[in-house]
């Protein structure tokens, strides 16, 4: 009796601390207070309840089962339900020993071994399932420590992910603004390199205004003179018919119709000079027409040299051209290949006047600088080779020669873009191709190939 | 008066003679023609005493006028021809360095012929 209501204290308390540590219920836990006390108060007066026939047990019992009975009913006591089980058969054989001994006393003395031994059994059977059950709680334990780690570890990565995505957002945002701010780069440059070749051209316009007016007045010169002439000649054509020398006047008209000539020719010279510097300051077309080749270089090539000499007065080389007559018309863009001609023949000047300047510090050289414009025609293509008799390019410039802004002449005397837009020219624009044969101390040709 | 014209321009020739065709009909004047400074050279070696006067364009390829006039009155030429330049117009620099070179006289582009026979003191008819 003791013994039971002892096990029922000992479970009542670990149901409290069960529903203590599951985030305690008022209700339940004063419930358990109430089942507690009353525990206490029947241990307490068992003592003085008469045990004959085993009567003062029964308060006990009755009470064991409401608590064993109620608990058991408990939802929340779910999980404690195997104590139940570990507590129940203890109760059972203690109501049953009670029962027997009350109601058949001598079989319960004759069988009062076997009660015993049902006793000693069902405390088996209580500590039995007592250890498994804190075994099973141990794990539990342990499972839901795990849990709970596994919960915070989860929340750490939470958090740390959301951290990362601030600073994934952050990161985006500068990098977004760099991406913008170097596009603006972009565009920015993008006009600039729109505005130096443009200012390239013009200075390379610049370059052509004192050759242009060098090669305007002779044959302007012509024009006049000619015409005068031919004034004075008609006069004295006239006089001639007066007095009747019907031959002289005839042999005069001839010299006139000569003259006309020339002064057409002449005049025909002027005008395709001044559309040679319209078309190559203004805007390039690029349309594609068929081109005399020979005359385009042999314009530039002159206006190259007059160029030249007006900047430099001492100036001086010797052109030479060695053109194939059976070239043909080649569809380019005249101003584009203009350009090209002028940039390649230009720099081929530079080149044999720096090595005049070397050679005329050196005692005995003797030295003719010489620019050779070649033209070519071949099956399918055409080759034009600008040619100088100058120092050539040092092996190490040469992989650097076509890049824009590479440029040997000292500061503001070279934009750089010289060659690089010569070269965008040809292969680009004409799919053609452009390569140097360069001779270190002997010079370097230009050769340019275009399909035709 | 036979005088050698040096200019790149092929039309000079035809300029020359019809302009002073009324002296070269009267024997007043003859012109020989060159249309470069190593073609002057060439004509002075062979024909030298016969030239006495030399127009010569200073802005030519090749050998410029300057070139040739520095030749002419500081090479082998003997006797030393007269030398007459022509400059473009306000070009200090050429007229200075043809001076210091020993050219005798000056005309400006564009060719005055009137100014040109004065110089020359060929009067038209004689």
């Amino acid at each position: 009796m003791y013994l039971e209501l002892i096990i029922i204290l000992v479970l009542l308390s670990y149901l409290r601390r069960t529903v203590q540590r599951d985030g305690s219920d008022p209700v339940l836990l004063q419930r358990i207070n109430i089942a507690t006390a009353i525990s206490i108060t029947l241990l307490a007066v068992s003592g003085f309840l008469s045990n004959k026939h085993g009567l003062g047990a029964w308060p006990t019992h009755a009470f064991a089962l409401l608590v064993l009975y109620v608990g058991f009913k408990e939802p929340r006591f779910k999980q404690a339900r195997s104590l139940f089980y570990a507590v129940l058969p203890i109760v059972f054989i203690g109501i049953t020993d009670d029962l027997v001994r009350l109601l058949a006393p001598r079989f319960h003395a004759d069988y009062r071994d076997f009660f015993q031994t049902a006793s000693v059994f069902g405390f088996v059977w209580l500590f039995a399932m007592w250890f498994i059950v804190q075994r099973q709680r141990k794990a539990l334990d342990k499972e839901r420590k795990i849990a709970l780690e596994r919960e915070k570890d989860l929340q750490l990565t939470e958090k740390i992910k959301a951290e990362l995505e601030v600073q994934v957002a952050d990161r985006t945002a500068a990098l977004t603004q760099q991406k913008q701010e170097l596009e603006n780069t972009i565009t920015e440059l993008k006009a600039a390199q729109a505005q130096l070749v443009q200012a390239e051209k013009m200075a390379s316009l610049g370059e052509l205004t004192a050759g242009i007016a060098h090669e305007i007045q002779n044959p302007l010169n012509f024009v006049n003179n000619f015409s005068e002439l031919n004034t004075e000649l008609i006069a004295e054509m006239l006089g001639e018919l007066q007095n009747g020398n019907a031959d002289e006047a005839r042999a005069i008209a001839a010299d006139i119709a000569e003259n006309e000539k020339k002064i057409n020719h002449h005049g025909k010279r002027a005008d395709a000079i001044v559309k040679g510097m319209l078309q190559h300051s203004r805007n390039s077309t690029g349309q594609k027409e068929p081109t005399d080749i020979n005359a385009l270089a042999d314009e530039y090539l002159r206006l190259a040299y007059h160029g030249l000499r007006a900047k430099d007065k001492t100036f001086n080389a010797q052109m030479k051209t060695d053109f194939d007559s059976n070239l043909g018309k080649v569809s380019v863009v005249p101003q584009d290949m203009g350009r090209v001609l002028l940039n390649l023949i230009t720099n081929a000047f530079y080149a044999v006047n720096q090595k005049k300047a070397e050679m005329a510090k050196q005692a005995g050289a003797s030295y003719e600088p010489t620019v050779t414009v070649i033209t070519r025609r071949y099956a399918n293509k055409v080759e034009i080779t600008v040619k100088d008799n100058g120092n050539g390019i040092p092996p190490a410039l040469l992989d650097k020669i076509y890049q824009p802004f590479f440029t040997t002449k000292p500061t503001g005397q070279g934009t750089g873009l010289g060659l690089s837009m010569s070269y965008d020219i040809v292969t680009k624009m004409h799919g053609g191709e452009i390569k140097v044969d360069n001779r270190v101390n002997e010079g370097a040709s230009f050769i340019i190939t275009l399909p035709a | 008066m036979k005088i050698l014209v040096v200019d790149d321009e092929l039309d000079v020739k035809a300029l020359f003679e019809q302009r002073f065709r009324k002296e070269i009909r009267n024997g007043l004047v003859n012109f020989a023609f060159a249309f470069s400074g190593e073609e002057a050279l060439q004509y002075l070696e062979q024909y030298g005493h016969e030239a006495v006067l030399i127009l010569s364009d200073i802005n030519m390829p090749g050998m410029s006028g300057l070139e040739l006039l520095d030749k002419i009155k500081h090479g082998q030429l003997q006797p030393i021809p007269i030398v007459m330049m022509i400059t473009a117009y306000g070009d200090e620099e050429n007229f200075k360095a043809a001076k210091r070179l020993g050219a005798d006289d000056f005309l400006t582009k564009p060719v005055d012929f009137t100014v040109l026979k004065e110089k020359l003191k060929i009067t038209p008819n004689g």
